[in-house]
């Protein structure tokens, strides 16, 4: 069943774990791999919806910018996560909290 | 019948292998099991008739920020450790936050009435793309290439080990 339903549960499934694994990690790079599932669950709706309800490529194009914000934010928050790991030895998100309070 | 098949196995492997992401306790079965969920939503986008869009996902997400996770976990972390474990807080909390997300989307998906139209032919991939990144998105085309730069200076003045040069 080819159906615009079952693209969108896909998404849902998909973003609640991308949630629950940017809740329950205290490793940086895994609360990245969360974000990174959030990310493609939003990109699955748009195209499901491009194809479905509008026939036009423009869901397309706006995924093409979301993967393009997701490979620069990859980059970015990696660089930082190595800048902490060099200052804390660790990129445990609990325990990194110089900033605290 | 075959095409439904094969969609749904492409289904089962997004979404178990997103749950492996979710809940495996060891970081580098985290990470290829994220593999496998690129690769499976690779697939949606081809039965949703992006061919481009798989292409590109499967060129940057597991061609590029797969790679760079894993220079993260390598770089962070004793490499010869398959075991890294990863432990988690807040599971109980992230679990009832979930499930209402969880709850709350479903409802929603299933109580909508849902505009959609019949068979329609979606219009050529690749060529109507590049048009429309040249015509009608040209200037978020645009801050884009700017945002990569910024991010490409960024992530390499963050990466530097400090002492080479000054500052950073």
């Amino acid at each position: 069943m080819n159906h615009l339903l079952v693209y969108l549960i896909i998404g849902a499934i998909l973003f609640v774990l991308g949630l629950f694994t940017v809740i329950s990690r205290r490793n940086a790079i895994a609360v990245l791999m969360g974000v990174e599932l959030i990310l493609n669950a939003a990109n699955i709706n748009f195209v499901a919806f491009a194809k479905f309800s509008s026939a036009t490529l423009d869901g397309h194009i706006f995924g093409i910018f979301v993967i393009i914000l997701a490979a620069a934010e990859a980059a970015v928050a990696l660089a930082i996560v190595l800048n902490i790991y060099n200052n804390f030895r660790t990129i445990n998100v609990d325990e990194a909290s110089s900033l605290r309070g | 019948m075959l095409g439904q098949i094969i969609f749904y196995v492409f289904a089962g492997i997004t979404v178990l292998s997103a749950g492996v992401v979710a809940f495996s306790r060891k970081l580098v079965y985290s990470v290829f099991a994220l593999l496998f969920t690129f690769f499976g939503v690779a697939g949606l986008y081809v039965f949703l008739e992006a061919d481009f869009l798989a292409a590109v996902q499967l060129l940057i997400y597991v061609g590029g920020v797969l790679v760079l996770l894993l220079f993260g976990i390598m770089l962070t972390n004793r490499v010869a450790d398959i075991n890294i474990s990863q432990g988690n807080t807040n599971r109980i909390v992230g679990g009832i936050a979930s499930l209402g997300m969880l709850g709350i989307t479903l409802y929603i998906l299933f109580d909508t009435p849902w505009n959609t139209i019949g068979e329609k032919v979606m219009p050529e991939t690749v060529s109507t793309i590049g048009e429309l990144l040249m015509t009608r998105w040209l200037l978020p085309f645009e801050a884009a290439s700017v945002l990569l730069l910024a991010a490409l200076i960024g992530a390499a003045m963050l990466a530097r080990r400090s002492g080479e040069g000054e500052g950073a």
